[in-house]
């Protein structure tokens, strides 16, 4: 059964520390920002910082690591590649789950609000543990499976047609962005796979070369692991490559249904 | 499930900017149980005519007070909104309508068409 409401040990104070802008400071945002301290055992709270925007990069992460580097030192997150290719930055945002390297501090009105991956355990402050989340990608066997060895002397060849399959399928970076927005994965994190790993299996089972395609579809036929999606699309808008892992999921359950009559 | 971790569980529902069509989706949901509710109700009317006049008389004189009509009217507003996404959903099914343009879009054509139907349904009713 869903659990809507938040357990005791996660609800979240608003008023946390506040950071002001250092003196001589030009033009200032506010940036509220989820931390939760696994040492102290208390509660997460909200702190506030209030940074001079003029001496910062246009970038939400920009704005973390400077926040890192001159406020407080203290303050956990992931990031790698700066330009979103590594989905490492995954958070969310202004009440959106998105990539804090690929959105632009300018594009958000107001306060800057940034909190976790949503529904997931924190780890410390926005650093959420996605054990479960990588687990559900291993499950669905993201490898090729063939019947046949690979010739000798080229590559396994696809028709450019056949190839164009994967298109929208194959570029998922698993930031997480998407499975974390879902309101079916929130309820059922641990039978639902989630957009992502679904998106993640489609690439396989349109793949020409994958010989494994009624195996792979015997193992999604389930009432939670695939049908648990209803469209609610939140995946789709939160993706931050642009990709569409509904409309993966919809193409999967038509195969299903297709391969019935 | 309960949370049985010492780790805090990161705000979801509570903190979410829900998009649109998570709202149409909540709405989809909510419908189809008010529908349902409103099945019992029906069957309620249904039964009373088959018990007695006294009983269909005292049943219809609910259904026609005006509280009665609101809740009425309601039920009408439900059972379009639930009809109309319904056949949303029958394009999904189908693999249409996935971008997200399109998506706003047929849920606005499914707003419209609900509150249009209803409307419609009851100047028919009041003419009728």
């Amino acid at each position: 059964m869903a659990e809507f409401k938040l357990p005791t040990n996660s609800i979240v104070r608003q008023n946390g520390k506040h950071f002001a802008a250092p003196a001589g400071s030009g033009t200032t945002r506010r940036f509220k920002i989820y931390r939760y301290d696994p040492d102290s055992g208390e509660n997460p709270r909200i702190d506030s910082f209030d940074i001079d925007i003029d001496s910062c990069g246009p970038m939400v992460l920009d704005a973390i690591i400077k926040i890192k580097s001159e406020m407080d030192s203290t303050l956990t997150f992931r990031r790698s590649c700066r330009e979103g290719i590594c989905g490492s930055c995954a958070m969310n945002i202004d009440g959106t789950n998105g990539l804090a390297c690929t959105t632009a501090i300018a594009d958000i009105e107001g306060d800057v609000t940034i909190y976790p991956l949503p529904h997931q355990p924190v780890i410390k402050d926005l650093v959420s543990d996605l054990t479960n989340f990588y687990a559900q990608y291993a499950s669905i066997e993201p490898w090729l499976k063939s019947d046949t060895p690979a010739p000798p002397d080229r590559e396994r060849l696809q028709s450019p047609e056949d190839r164009d399959l994967i298109d929208g399928a194959y570029e998922c970076i698993l930031c997480a962005c998407c499975s974390t927005s879902c309101p079916s994965y929130w309820w059922n994190p641990d039978r639902y796979l989630g957009p992502a790993a679904l998106l993640a299996s489609y690439r396989w089972l349109v793949d020409s070369r994958d010989d494994a395609t009624g195996e792979r579809l015997d193992d999604l036929e389930d009432p939670f692991k695939l049908y648990r999606c209803h469209t609610i699309m939140n995946c789709t808008q939160a993706c931050p490559k642009g990709l569409n892992p509904a409309r993966a999921i919809a193409e999967t359950k038509k195969m299903l249904v297709k391969r019935r009559l | 499930m309960a949370w049985n971790d010492k780790r805090p569980l990161s705000p979801h529902l509570q903190h979410y900017k829900l998009p649109f069509t998570a709202y149409l989706s909540v709405a989809h949901r909510a419908t189809g149980i008010v529908n349902s509710a409103a099945i019992v109700l029906l069957v309620l009317l249904i039964a009373s005519a088959a018990g007695s006049p006294e009983s269909y008389e005292f049943m219809s004189g609910i259904a026609t007070s005006w509280f009665g009509k609101l809740v009425l009217f309601g039920f009408t507003v439900t059972l379009y909104y639930h009809l109309a996404n319904g056949i949303r959903h029958l394009f999904w099914d189908l693999g249409h309508g996935f971008e997200l343009d399109s998506a706003r879009k047929s849920g606005n054509v499914v707003l419209v068409a609900a509150g249009a139907l209803s409307i419609i349904t009851w100047i028919v009713a009041a003419a009728a």
